[in-house]
């Protein structure tokens, strides 16, 4: 049986893989000071990772990797989930989401 | 050779996406990119075989995650302007960390082989299932503590974000149970004879006897006690 993924090849996966991760790393130096696009970048990096896990999934014709991208996908989820409701606290108490100011807990 | 050309389509219009949610100035539309993103991550998932989790992805990412992060980014009020400042200082530094990564990603991807197969225990489904069948009975047999373990992360989660933006004293109605469940039906229950043609905001309004929503009331949290009137009207107006 041959994989799903043969007429393209694992490697075209992986090269857009990695710039999808590229562009996740780049998105939290460029804007780092709205934690919102610091959060959707690293949305961006949980993607790549999870389109390494699939590409190698079909190439190897081995089904653990899509169960990996399942749990990847939860824990991606619940950390927007309470990533956005500390934003929405730290708003709610300061009146700006300015990353670059949140040094109160510094000793 | 379809399969090609559809797979460089995906491609493209997933890193242009990407790009334009690391760089639209708008953060509303940086979300609808984002989510343009994870449809075609979704056409790429199809082109793997991986039709369960394209599917996956549309539902849960579209319609919850980027949906939350649609909710957020137009609840609060935020200045963005006043964010986009240090762009141009980040850069340069953004730019060669990125750079770098990606050289190293290539040089990793090119000198890399594929290790000799059947080496581990290769988890393989039985023939002749569709994707959800084959990833069904893999979670619910080989994987199912790390299902449940998923589940638990999820509960955690839920609890967290309610714990974080509960507010302690805020508005809305609450009531002291313990007098509410001690009312008795002539407390509550009036009966009227209206007559034919007449309004009943005329006859005092929906809540009979208006006073006793106050007494139940938690001090506060159902207007002022003092005008019963008032707050009566605003009721059955609304």
């Amino acid at each position: 049986m041959t994989p799903a993924i043969a007429p393209v090849g694992l490697g075209p996966y992986l090269v857009v893989s990695a710039a999808l991760l590229v562009l996740g790393v780049l998105g939290i130096f460029l804007n780092r000071k709205n934690i919102i696009i610091i959060l959707m970048s690293m949305e961006l990096i949980l993607l790549a990772a999870n389109l390494n896990f699939v590409a190698f999934s079909s190439a190897h014709a081995d089904l653990s990797g899509q169960v990996m991208v399942l749990f990847v996908l939860t824990i991606a989820a619940a950390e927007a989930a309470i990533g956005l409701a500390i934003v929405t606290v730290y708003f709610r108490n300061r009146g700006s989401i300015q990353v670059e100011d949140v040094t109160m807990m510094k000793g | 050779m379809l399969a090609q050309v559809v797979f460089y389509v995906f491609a493209a219009v997933l890193l242009l996406s990407g790009v334009m949610v690391i760089s639209v100035r708008n953060p509303v539309h940086a979300v609808l990119f984002l989510i343009l993103a994870f449809f075609n991550a979704a056409g790429l998932f199809l082109i793997a075989g991986a039709e369960f989790l394209a599917m996956l992805l549309v539902i849960v990412y579209v319609g919850a995650v980027a949906v939350l992060f649609l909710f957020v980014v137009m609840m609060l009020d935020i200045d963005f302007t006043q964010l986009r400042e240090g762009l141009q200082r980040n850069a340069p530094i953004g730019a060669c960390v990125g750079a770098i990564l990606f050289a190293e990603l290539v040089m990793a991807v090119s000198n890399w082989t594929m290790a000799p197969a059947g080496a581990g225990g290769s988890v393989q489904a039985a023939p002749g299932l569709t994707n959800t069948a084959a990833l069904g009975t893999l979670i619910y047999t080989h994987y199912v503590l790390l299902f449940q373990a998923c589940g638990l992360v999820l509960l955690v989660a839920m609890i967290g974000a309610i714990v974080l933006t509960l507010r302690q004293t805020g508005s809305g109605r609450r009531q002291n149970i313990e007098k509410q469940h001690a009312r008795t039906r002539e407390d509550t229950l009036e009966l009227v004879q209206l007559p034919l043609g007449e309004n009943v905001l005329e006859q005092g309004g929906f809540l009979r006897p208006g006073t006793s929503y106050y007494e139940i009331a938690v001090p506060g949290s159902y207007g002022a006690a003092e005008q019963p009137k008032e707050a009566e009207k605003e009721e059955t107006g609304a």
